[in-house]
C-alpha cells in the first residue's frame, strides 16, 4: 500500500502576503493520494483548491509542512528538479486551456515530448495516439484559435496525457465548457484513468465534475472539511 | 537545437509582428552596409585617384621640402641624384621642381606654385605631353606653355589659349617674370595637383630659375620600388602619403556613423519593444511552459533566442533584396551632386561603393550581438517570475 501512495502531504501550510497581513490559503493539510485515484478537491472559490494543486504540482512551495510527490519532497526541490518532475511525471490541465497560440494542435501536444527529447518517430506515434484518444486526430493541423472551447480542452488533455504521466492535475477543467462538452471531457478522463491507471486530481466546484469523482476532498478556508470515497455508479 | 526549433516556431507563428521587425532590422542592416560601403568606396576611389595623379608608387622628397610650409621651397631643391637617372630615362620615375610664384589675375595678386614636370612623363596621369609640342614651338608662341586644372582655371577665369604673367624668383633671389600660355586645362579629382598650381616643362622651370637639373620631389611609378636611402632625399611611402586622406575618410566616416547608429537604434527599439511586450503579454505562456517542465533558464534562453533570431532572419531577408541592390550600386555608382567637389578630397562624378567581406561580416556580427543584448535585457524579468504568478498573468 505504501508504495502505491503517489502524493502525501503532512501539516501543509501555505500563506500569502496580502497587503500588511498574511492570508492563510492552506491550513494543516494532511492527505495521501494513491496510484489510479480519481480525486477531486472540492470547495468554493478561495478555499485553497488551486493552491493545493499548485503545491502538489511543484509550481509552488509550501510555507511549512511537507509535500511528497512520487517520493520527492517538493519543498526541497531546486527549480531545475521541480521542472524535471513536472516534465517527466505530471500533466497539467488548466481552466483556460493554456494552449500555445502560435502552435498547431499537433505541435501543442508534441511540446512535452520535445522537452523529454524523444525521437521524432516515437513522438509522432505518441502524439497521434493522444489525439486519437481525445478524438481530435483530424484537427492536428488546426490552430487553437480555429477550435471550440471543448476542442481546446481536449487538446489540453491530449497534451497532459501524451507523455503518460503518473499524475494529472486539472484545475477547473470544465469551467469554461457547456454541459455536453463537460461530460465528454470527463468521460475521456475516466477512460484514461481506467485504461492507463493515471492518477487524476481535480480542483473543481462544478457539479458535473463532482458526479464523476471516486473520492471527494472538501476544502473550506484552506482546511480539509471532509474526505470521502464515493461509490462507483 | 530544441530551443532554436521552438524559437523559430514562435517567431514564424507570430506572423506580421515578426516580419515588421525583420523588415526594420534588415533595412538598418542594408543601410549600414551601404553607408559604410560608400565610405569604403570613397576611400578607395580617392586613394586610387591620388596614386594615379600625384603619389605614384611613393615619392622621394628633398630633405628640406615640407608641403605645408611654402617657405621651405626656397631651399628644397638640389641636383637630381645620379641613381635616379636611368629610371627617369625609362620613364619609371619623374622629377618635379616646385617654386613659389605670383600671378595677377584680374589685377589681383595671387601666390601659386609653379611646378616643372617632364612633358614626356607617364608616371602620373597629368596631360603633360601637350607641353612637349608647345615647348618646341615656344618661340613661335612667345610664351611658356602651361597646363592647369579646371578648378584653377575657373578660379582665375582663364580658358585654353589665354595668357597670364607669372613672376618668380630664381635661385639667387632675383625676380623675373614671363607670360605663360594655357595650352591645356585638365579635369581631375585630385585637388592637390589643381588648386593654385601651374605646370610647365621641367627644363623650362630649371632654366628660368637657374636650377639646372634640379628637382624638389621625385615621383616613382606604381611599379617602381624604393631605391633605398639616397643622401639628401627622404623616401615617403604610400602609407605616409595617404595618411591625411585616411584620416579625413575616418573623420567623415565617424560623422556618417551617427546616421547608422540612429538606424540601428530604431531597429533595436523595435526588437526591445517586441520583447518587452512579449514579457507582458506572454506571461501566461511562460507559466504554461514552466508547468510543462521547461526550466526558467530555458524560458529566458528561448525568449532571448526569439529576439536574436530576428537578427538572423533580417540577415537572410536583407541578403535577398540587399545583395542585388548593393551590387547594382557597386556597378552603377552613386551620382554625386556638383557641390561634393568641395568635399575635401578626390571624388569622381560618381562614387562606387565597395563592400569588403570584413564590412559585411562585421556588420552582421554587430547587428546580431546588439539584437541579442536588447532581446536579453527584458527577458531577465522572467528570472523573477514564479510559475503560479505567470499562470495567473500577474504583473512582474
Amino acid at each position: 500500500m505504501q508504495d502505491m501512495i503517489l502524493i502525501k502531504t503532512e501539516n501543509l501550510d501555505k500563506t500569502y502576503p496580502v497587503g500588511m497581513t498574511q492570508l492563510k490559503a492552506l491550513d494543516k493539510i494532511t492527505l495521501s493520494v494513491c496510484r489510479g485515484e480519481f480525486i477531486g478537491l472540492v470547495g468554493p472559490s478561495g478555499s485553497g483548491k488551486t493552491t493545493l494543486l499548485n503545491v502538489i504540482g511543484s509550481l509552488d512551495v509550501p510555507t511549512s509542512g511537507s509535500v511528497e510527490v512520487l517520493g520527492k519532497k517538493i519543498e526541497s526541490l531546486s527549480h531545475k528538479d521541480a521542472a524535471m518532475l513536472r516534465n517527466e511525471h505530471i500533466g497539467f490541465i488548466f481552466q483556460t486551456f493554456n494552449l500555445l497560440p502560435v502552435y498547431t494542435v499537433y505541435e501543442n501536444v508534441e511540446f512535452p515530448l520535445l522537452l523529454l527529447r524523444m525521437k521524432a518517430e516515437q513522438r509522432k506515434k505518441m502524439v497521434l495516439d493522444a489525439l486519437e484518444w481525445v478524438g481530435l486526430a483530424d484537427r492536428a493541423d488546426s490552430r487553437p484559435s480555429q477550435l471550440s472551447g471543448g476542442q481546446c480542452q481536449r487538446v489540453a488533455i491530449a497534451r497532459a496525457v501524451v507523455k503518460k504521466p503518473e499524475i494529472i492535475l486539472a484545475d477547473e477543467p470544465t469551467a469554461n465548457l457547456d454541459a455536453a462538452n463537460s461530460h465528454h471531457i470527463m468521460k475521456t478522463m475516466i477512460q484514461l484513468n481506467t485504461e492507463l491507471k493515471t492518477t487524476f486530481v481535480f480542483a473543481t466546484h462544478d457539479e458535473k465534475v463532482i458526479s464523476y469523482l471516486k473520492r471527494k476532498i472538501i476544502l473550506v478556508d484552506g482546511k480539509i472539511d471532509k474526505d470521502e470515497l464515493i461509490a462507483i455508479k | 537545437m530544441l530551443l532554436i526549433k521552438l524559437a523559430l516556431r514562435n517567431i514564424i507563428g507570430a506572423g506580421l509582428k515578426t516580419w515588421l521587425n525583420v523588415a526594420a532590422l534588415s533595412f538598418a542592416f542594408i543601410t549600414i552596409i551601404f553607408l559604410q560601403g560608400l565610405y569604403e568606396g570613397m576611400n578607395k576611389q580617392a586613394e586610387e585617384a591620388g596614386i594615379s595623379a600625384l603619389y605614384g608608387g611613393g615619392q622621394y622628397w628633398h630633405v628640406n621640402y615640407n608641403p605645408f610650409d611654402p617657405l621651405t621651397l626656397d631651399k628644397a631643391h638640389s641636383v637630381i641624384p645620379s641613381e635616379f637617372q636611368n629610371l627617369i630615362n625609362e620613364n619609371l620615375i619623374t622629377p618635379i621642381l616646385i617654386r613659389q610664384a605670383t600671378i595677377y589675375p584680374q589685377g589681383r595678386f595671387r601666390t601659386i606654385l609653379l611646378k616643372g614636370i617632364l612633358p614626356e612623363q607617364k608616371v602620373i596621369s597629368l596631360p603633360t605631353s601637350v607641353l612637349k609640342f608647345q615647348q618646341n614651338h615656344e618661340a613661335e608662341y612667345g610664351a611658356i606653355p602651361a597646363v592647369i586644372g579646371a578648378r584653377m582655371a575657373e578660379s582665375i577665369g582663364l580658358t585654353k589659349g589665354d595668357e597670364l604673367t607669372v613672376q618668380w624668383r630664381d635661385v639667387h633671389g632675383t625676380f623675373d617674370a614671363r607670360d605663360v600660355k594655357i595650352v591645356e586645362i585638365f579635369k581631375t579629382n585630385v585637388q592637390e595637383v589643381d588648386n593654385d598650381q601651374i605646370w610647365i616643362p621641367l627644363n623650362k622651370l630649371q632654366q628660368i630659375t637657374a636650377m639646372q637639373n634640379e628637382a624638389t620631389i621625385i615621383i616613382l611609378s606604381k611599379e617602381t620600388q624604393s631605391l633605398g636611402d639616397i643622401a639628401g632625399w627622404d623616401f615617403k611611402n604610400l602609407d605616409f602619403l595617404l595618411q591625411d586622406l585616411h584620416k579625413m575618410v575616418t573623420a567623415k566616416r565617424a560623422g556618417g556613423s551617427i546616421m547608422y547608429l540612429l538606424l540601428l537604434f530604431l531597429a533595436m527599439l523595435a526588437i526591445f519593444d517586441t520583447q518587452v511586450l512579449s514579457i507582458w503579454r506572454r506571461k501566461k505562456e511562460m507559466g504554461t511552459l514552466m508547468a510543462l517542465g521547461m526550466t526558467r533558464i530555458k524560458v529566458i534562453k528561448l525568449f532571448t533566442l526569439e529576439g536574436a533570431l530576428h537578427g538572423v532572419l533580417a540577415g537572410i531577408v536583407g541578403a535577398i533584396y540587399g545583395i542585388p541592390l548593393l551590387s547594382w550600386f557597386a556597378r552603377e555608382g552613386f551620382l554625386l551632386p556638383q557641390a561634393t567637389d568641395k568635399f575635401g578630397y578626390a571624388l569622381g562624378e560618381k562614387i562606387f561603393p565597395a563592400y569588403t567581406a570584413a564590412l559585411i561580416i562585421g556588420t552582421a556580427i554587430l547587428v546580431l550581438i546588439v539584437t541579442t543584448i536588447v532581446s536579453y535585457l527584458p527577458t531577465r524579468k522572467i528570472a523573477k517570475l514564479k510559475p503560479t504568478e505567470a499562470l495567473r498573468g500577474d504583473k512582474l
